[in-house]
């Protein structure tokens, strides 16, 4: 199972290489071309010569992690955060650290030895550090140097009643669906590109866009699934096992309506599962891909992931296969929808 | 020179029609058909691009002649479903700097007519005073009412029509309406006494979301020069701001804002033409805030780009309060400036 | 004062000269045209030509030897200082005022300031006696809301005199520490702008083969403006901004600081490309030029941060000298950091050959 081999790849953002790689070795045979730029953005494409519009559909590979900053004289590593993560996931986690997946543990201070009421405070990562069992500073530099990155090492596995958990699902579930999707033929280019640095802006998916100017965009993800005790009905976002998740608006982007009511479409249509996505804050890769040049009409799609962000995510199957099943169909319709997709 | 001379009475009649207009950021349709239909009589192109801003050319085809952008926007801050409880009671989020404060009571419209009122949950504290403890009761009895309304992703304004007050105009939405009436007023002077130069008005979408119209159609366009018109925040109301600019203080000349520092020489430029002119004008200097210029300026090898201000008083409430001999000074120093030779470029 | 000894003053002379002009030369973001002026006199001595774009870059190109296309890589130092701008007349004729770009009022209070007119007004951030503060308001910092710089004249006077927009810097003589260090405003990034100087001079002594781009770049402070389209314009095949980083002093994290006097610092992470991280390495390893490496988990809050993603993406890095107190009038840099600096960038360009144009965006088969 691909997913189960992406998930596990360490790919934080700007060191994306492992997973571009094996990325490439699925898709090499499904596609006409492909390059990697400057930053390290896959683009791959098919059916370029073909009339119609190009599309683009993207999915980043990147996730959130840390990079090593110093080495104290302990040989404890100190670390900052890449991309967003909350501080209080991160005491008493497993992760690899650079080209070699050295193991390490996050450690802090035992709650013995914490100070009355500190207990109740949120732990600050600027407390923690990574243990690699190193004795010394020396020991420590063999191995690793500062500068190097750090990856959740998380298992991934099958639970629960068809549902898979793992690290990284935001976005290698998008990366899985879009492997999936680059082995159909389609009577229009398409351009599948594999996106870098999402988590810190949008940035791959920026250059990635001025460079193939599409027609229009597809972003595929892996979204907030809040449906947990506690949460409010409207705070939710998504719900877990009730299908692709559209997005109608997000810190990013507002998506283009006829690409949204196309999508609508196409899953009633074909009585596909499928839900609004009912919050409006973050952003995708759409956020970068619709202000490219003179505009790109983009959309998001994304398979409702709980706890992403965090160490270990769940991503219900028949959520990513009824995405599957909805970007298809989309893309199916397209050649008769393709007229209205331009202008306003 | 003497300032050109502005039909005030057809510049607020044009403020009154415009500014009720539903257009949120996003959805722009509505203002947009409106804006078309005065403007298609005035420019010899009108076209759309793929966010949906609106684009209206005045070629000036004289030789020499350069590439301007003139950019006001039409969307509005507003608000979007997000969700729909059992009861028929929706939940929302801001499209653009939407304040709870302000949007309780409110009555807001969605672009079928449906109106509604912001409620509220019962609060303990004022500062729990959040949008997410808000909703929109659009009269609905259950989810399904609800549902043959509004949809999550429909998108709601303040309802509320453009009045007098005294010497000024009050209303929604002035902020841009009352530019893009500037706009529409400039290619009437440019009918009278035209302009040398091939004049781009673009009605520019998803301005209150971060000038991404203006980003896009600056793109396609190419200015060699630019210009926004849009409004700005003033001092002068009781222990406010300490800001220079005043509501009736004639076009504010913008120096600085978060998004721009205008171009030393298009702000020498403006000063002159208002000074020659004997057009009323005030410098401005916002410590926060962006326009259109903000995103155009930065576009491909970059662009000259400076930004007339209108003056207005409660920015982002239904009742913005403005001034419209300060519409008027703004369309008049734009339309002047237009006809400069405008030779700002790089070396 | 400390006196420079004779060895200080062959090597580090011509660099304490410019240093010190370039730090005393008014330019706060998006009002750069005195420091324009300057740095495009001292690029045109060493450069095949030298333009101006829209937003104010000043572009000096060196063309290498050797056939075409040549590589071609883009320097670029921030020219632009953080400032003040007036914002209301008070009665009275006191200023009111706003920042241009990210300063700590508490640096503020109680500085000599320029206020920018022609001819340049003497100002100082006046502030009100502890007697006439209350206890609450002794607790706090100051916002800068309530600061007002004092000029010493009429009212009258100021409002014909100080118009609204009338941009400020920090009044602060650029003054020798002991040894190599020195202090005054604007080291950030003036000592960014020295070392690409130098290294236009220096590189004026080597063959080479790449085509070079200088850009003093505009408005980096208030948010890489002129990173944005100097990138978008020369199209470069690479690009290295010179900036400044965070010198180590107590109470900072160690993690996120670089040594004082150690070298340029040499960025990693996301904003900077493997392979052009490793050349500048491999030159500074080759040369014997001190340098640290500096690792950078997101943004590097340079011009290399927009440059990256202009057009369809560019191989970038990020060199920093190290500086103390940035952002205040006190800045403190040391010369031998931007000398070394001056010899990494230039070196580093000399090293490129025809092949470096190649590779950083490949085809896969």
């Amino acid at each position: 199972m691909l997913l189960r081999e992406l998930s596990e790849i360490p790919g934080v953002s700007g060191d994306e290489h492992r997973v571009r790689d094996r990325i490439w070795q699925a898709i090499r045979d499904r596609v006409e071309g492909a390059r990697v730029d400057a930053l390290g953005n896959l683009i791959a494409w098919k059916g370029s010569g073909l009339p119609g519009p190009r599309v683009m559909l993207a999915a980043h590979m990147d996730e959130v992690g840390l990079m090593i900053t110093r080495i104290d004289s302990h040989g404890l590593l100190r670390f900052r955060k890449v991309g967003g993560i909350d501080d209080r996931v991160l005491p008493a986690k497993t992760v690899r650290i650079g080209p070699e997946g050295i193991p390490g543990v996050i450690g802090g201070k035992p709650r013995h030895l914490l100070k009355p009421g500190e207990e109740k405070k949120p732990v600050s990562a600027e407390d923690l550090y990574i243990d690699i069992g190193a004795a010394s500073r020396e020991e420590v530099e063999r191995v690793v140097r500062p500068g190097m990155y750090a990856a959740f090492a998380t298992e991934f596995a099958e639970v629960g009643d068809g549902v898979v958990k793992g690290k990284a699902f935001d976005d290698r579930a998008g990366c899985a669906l879009l492997v999936d999707l680059l082995a159909e033929d389609f009577p229009f280019p398409v351009f599948g590109v594999f996106t870098v640095q999402e988590e810190i802006g949008l940035r791959g998916a920026r250059v990635a866009a001025y460079d193939v100017a599409p027609d229009l965009a597809l972003v595929l993800e892996g979204t907030t699934c809040a449906d947990i005790p506690g949460a409010a009905p409207h705070g939710q976002s998504t719900v877990f096992g009730a299908g692709p998740a559209i997005t109608v608006m997000d810190a990013t982007s507002i998506p283009s309506r006829p690409l949204v009511d196309g999508l609508v479409r196409a899953a009633q249509r074909r009585g596909i599962p499928w839900q609004w996505k009912r919050t409006a804050f973050g952003g995708t890769d759409a956020g970068s891909i619709h202000l490219t040049r003179e505009g790109v009409p983009a959309a998001t799609v994304s398979v409702p992931c709980r706890y992403i962000h965090s160490p270990c995510a769940f991503m219900n199957g028949s959520d990513y296969e009824n995405t599957r099943r909805l970007l298809l169909g989309f893309l199916q319709d397209l050649p008769a929808a393709a007229a209205g997709l331009h202008g306003v | 020179m003497n300032p050109p001379t502005i039909d005030l009475t057809r510049l607020k009649s044009l403020i009154a029609e415009l500014a009720p207009a539903f257009g949120p950021s996003g959805e722009e349709g509505p203002i947009r058909e409106l804006i078309a239909a005065r403007v298609r009589p005035l420019v010899d192109e009108v076209r759309t691009d793929a966010l949906g801003n609106l684009i209206a050319v005045k070629r000036g085809g004289a030789s020499g002649a350069r590439r301007v952008m003139v950019s006001a926007h039409m969307d509005e801050i507003g608000v979007i479903v997000t969700h729909i409880d059992d009861d028929g009671f929706l939940r929302f989020a801001p499209v653009g700097a939407m304040r709870a404060p302000v949007l309780l009571g409110q009555r807001v419209m969605f672009d079928d007519g449906t109106v509604g009122t912001v409620g509220s949950e019962k609060l303990d504290d004022p500062k729990d005073l959040k949008l997410d403890r808000l909703f929109i009761d659009i009269g609905a009895a259950s989810r399904k009412e609800a549902a043959e309304r509004v949809r999550i992703g429909s998108m709601a304004v303040y309802a509320q029509d453009v009045r007098a007050a005294g010497r000024c105009l009050t209303g929604k939405a002035l902020d841009d309406r009352s530019g893009c009436a500037a706009l529409i007023e400039v290619m009437h002077q440019l009918q009278a006494e035209p302009s040398p130069h091939d004049v781009y008005f673009v009605f520019s979408v998803q301005e209150e979301v971060g000038l991404r119209g203006a980003r896009t159609a600056a793109y396609a366009i190419e200015p060699d020069v630019a210009f926004a018109v849009d409004v700005t925040a003033t001092g002068d109301i009781p222990k406010g701001e300490r800001l220079a600019v005043k509501v009736g203080g004639g076009a504010a000349i913008k120096i600085k804002d978060r998004s721009l520092i205008t171009h030393p020489r298009l702000r020498r430029l403006l000063i002159d033409t208002a000074e020659a002119c004997g057009i009323p004008y005030q410098l401005e200097v916002l410590p926060y805030g962006g326009t259109d210029a903000g995103a155009v300026h930065l576009t491909r090898a970059g662009v000259p780009s400076g930004v007339i201000s209108i003056p207005t008083r409660y920015l982002h409430t239904p009742g913005e309060m403005l001034d419209p001999h300060d519409v008027a000074a703004a369309a008049a120093l734009l339309a002047e400036a237009l006809r400069n030779p405008l030779a700002v470029g790089p070396d | 004062m400390p006196q420079p000894t004779n060895n200080d003053s062959v090597l580090y002379g011509p660099v304490r000269k410019l240093l010190r002009e370039l730090s005393e030369l008014p330019g706060p973001s998006g009002l750069e045209e005195a420091a324009q002026d300057r740095i495009a006199a001292v690029l045109n001595l060493y450069c095949d030509s030298v333009h101006r774009d829209a937003l104010g870059n000043c572009i000096g190109v060196k063309s290498g030897e050797g056939p075409s296309p040549r590589p071609r890589v883009l320097l670029a130092a921030h020219m632009d200082e953080i400032g003040l701008i007036i914002t209301r007349i008070e009665d009275g004729g006191f200023l009111r005022f706003a920042p241009v770009g990210g300063i700590d009022p508490r640096a503020l209070l109680a500085q000599e300031v320029t206020v920018l007119t022609d001819p340049p007004l003497f100002g100082y951030v006046g502030v009100k006696p502890p007697h006439l503060m209350d206890s609450a308001e002794r607790e706090r910092a100051v916002p800068i809301e309530d600061m007002f710089i004092d000029v010493g004249l009429p009212e009258a006077d100021v409002r014909r005199r100080v118009p609204v927009g009338t941009p400020v810097v920090v009044r602060r003589p650029f003054t020798n520490l002991l040894g190599t260090r020195a202090t005054g405003k604007a080291l950030d990034n003036r000592a960014g702008v020295c070392a690409m100087l130098e290294a236009a001079r220096l590189l004026s002594g080597l063959r080479f083969s790449a085509d070079v781009y200088f850009v003093a770049t505009v408005q980096e402070e208030v948010g890489l403006r002129g990173a944005i389209t100097s990138a978008y314009r020369i199209v470069p095949d690479m690009a290295i901004a010179v900036d400044v980083g965070f010198g180590e002093a107590p109470g900072l994290p160690e993690d996120q600081v670089i040594g004082v006097g150690k070298g340029p610092a040499i960025a990693l992470g996301p904003n900077v490309h493997p392979r052009l991280h490793e050349r500048l390495v491999q030159t500074a390893r080759e040369h014997g030029i001190p340098h640290q490496i500096e690792p950078m988990p997101g943004s590097s809050g340079t011009d290399a941060w927009a440059m990256q993603v202009s057009r369809s993406g560019v191989p970038t890095a990020v060199v920093s000298i190290p500086l103390r107190y940035m952002h205040t009038a006190a800045e403190v840099v040391d010369l031998e950091d931007i000398r070394q600096t001056a010899r990494l960038l230039a070196l580093f360009a000399a090293g490129l050959t025809a092949s470096d144009k190649e590779g950083w965006s490949r085809a896969l088969a």
